[in-house]
């Protein structure tokens, strides 16, 4: 049985950078990750959607403009409430090392900030995907 | 009757979508499924839409979408997106296109890769039409891959084709003759805000009106400019148009066989390399094989007709 991991990588909120978003795709697929871009400007409800449909092992949260305290947490919450909670969430972007601990606790598992090379992203994964 | 099947026949959208998960594994837990849903088939109409990449596949799905949901008809969507050959991963975008159908519960969108098949769709794809098509779905469209010349599997699949070209190809729309171009249900061509329009159209019309075929139905040619809904309902009457076209002809009931066939080949081809590959069957007969293919004791035909011997018997 072949089984691939196949990713969400989605851009909540309003911030248009997604070049950090489009890297990584770029690296999860080049390590045999199916992954499936949703683009810019998505709301908590249209993830987790997309992640129920698409049936995801992780989904990859990216956000650079400061609000990831409330927008990765009400993803991270909403999937607890829909029944995602085997699925791994990760996410990277402009976050505080003080910010962490919180997100991690909310459910966050992997928080990656700029300069991280892509293999760590990547390991993390593998290591980390639950199903 | 399991309880997935169950849940997939009433359109629970975590039962769908992980069902396909499992065939799309090719998961034995899959099986039993795929068994007990398949009298619930049959309801759906089936469009195939294909075209080079760029031509605005998945906007013109998301448009076409949007009509189908006024007229009430639930909609299942398989976008399909090249694997790569080398690492085995997949970028799948179409749903970048698609945003504003996300929150509709309506509508299921489901993003697929290759997985190595050639062709312009994926090995599983028949499975999910199915799934799609058992749990309610009216309407199915199966976006391919971005298609070049030779990909025309969709047909198998679809009961309405389509085929997207864009204004501007020039002679290459030529060279698309054979293959790609034989295959319309109806020709769109899209982005038809664009230069070069005219010979476009042109271009397709005198393909149509030198095909001999002996139908009375001629291959419509549309235009549409996707990203500012023109052209979209009339489109959608169309596609219905030809529906109506194949069930009064009767055509349909050779179109699903067609597709049937094409399923139960890929399922026997899947399950027959399975068996020769397996380490507990015939790998280790392929690997003597192999061995004396190298060493010139035997040659390739021969091997081939021993190993094939060995299931046949």
């Amino acid at each position: 049985m072949e089984r691939k991991i196949r990713v969400l990588i989605a851009k909540p909120g309003l911030d248009g950078h997604d070049r950090g978003a489009k890297v990584v795709a770029r690296a999860l697929r080049d390590a045999g990750m199916e992954v499936v871009y949703t683009g810019l400007h998505q709301t908590a409800e249209m993830i987790i959607e997309a992640a129920i449909q698409e049936d995801v092992d992780v989904v990859g949260l990216s956000l650079l403009s400061g609000a990831h305290m409330t927008l990765f947490i009400d993803v991270a919450r909403l999937m607890q409430e829909k029944g995602l909670g085997d699925v791994l969430i990760v996410g990277g972007g402009i976050v505080p090392e003080g910010d962490i601990p919180k997100l991690k606790k909310e459910g966050i598992k992997g928080v990656f900030g700029p300069g991280t090379h892509c293999d760590v992203i990547v390991d993390f994964i593998k290591k980390n995907v639950k199903r | 009757m399991n309880d997935i099947a169950k849940k997939v026949l009433s359109g629970d959208q975590r039962a769908i979508a992980r069902l396909i998960t499992l065939a799309e594994n090719n998961d034995s837990a899959a099986t039993k499924v795929m068994a007990d849903i398949h009298p619930h088939t049959g309801n759906a109409h089936i469009i195939g839409i294909t075209g080079v990449m760029g031509s605005g596949k998945s906007t013109l799905i998301c448009e076409l979408t949007r009509i189908f949901r006024k007229q009430r008809k639930k909609v299942g969507i398989i976008a399909i997106d090249p694997t790569s050959p080398f690492s085995g991963g997949a970028l799948l975008g179409d749903r970048v296109r698609m945003m504003e159908l996300a929150m509709d519960d309506g509508v299921f969108i489901r993003s697929m890769g290759t997985r190595g098949m050639l062709g312009g769709l994926t090995s599983a794809v028949y499975d999910v039409v199915e799934i799609l098509d058992a749990s309610g779905k009216d309407v199915i469209m199966v976006e391919t891959v971005g298609v070049g010349q030779a990909e025309v599997d969709v047909i198998k699949i679809a009961d309405t084709t389509l085929v997207i070209i864009v204004p501007g190809l020039g002679d290459s729309i030529q060279t698309l003759k054979a293959g790609v171009m034989e295959i319309a249900d109806i020709y769109v061509v899209n982005k038809a805000d664009r230069q070069g329009v005219q010979q476009a159209v042109a271009e397709i019309e005198s393909l149509v009106d030198i095909s001999c075929s002996e139908k009375d139905r001629k291959t419509p040619i549309m235009q549409t400019i996707s990203k500012d809904g023109k052209g979209i309902e009339e489109l959608v009457k169309e596609i219905i148009n030809h529906f109506k076209y194949l069930e009064k002809t009767k055509e349909i009931e050779a179109q699903r066989r067609l597709r049937y066939e094409a399923e139960l080949i890929e399922i026997i081809k899947k399950s027959l390399m399975n068996f020769i590959f397996d380490e507990s069957k015939l790998k280790n007969t392929v690997e003597k094989k192999l061995d004396q293919i190298s060493s010139k004791e035997v040659d390739p035909y021969t091997a081939a007709n021993e190993i094939l011997g060995k299931i046949l018997k």
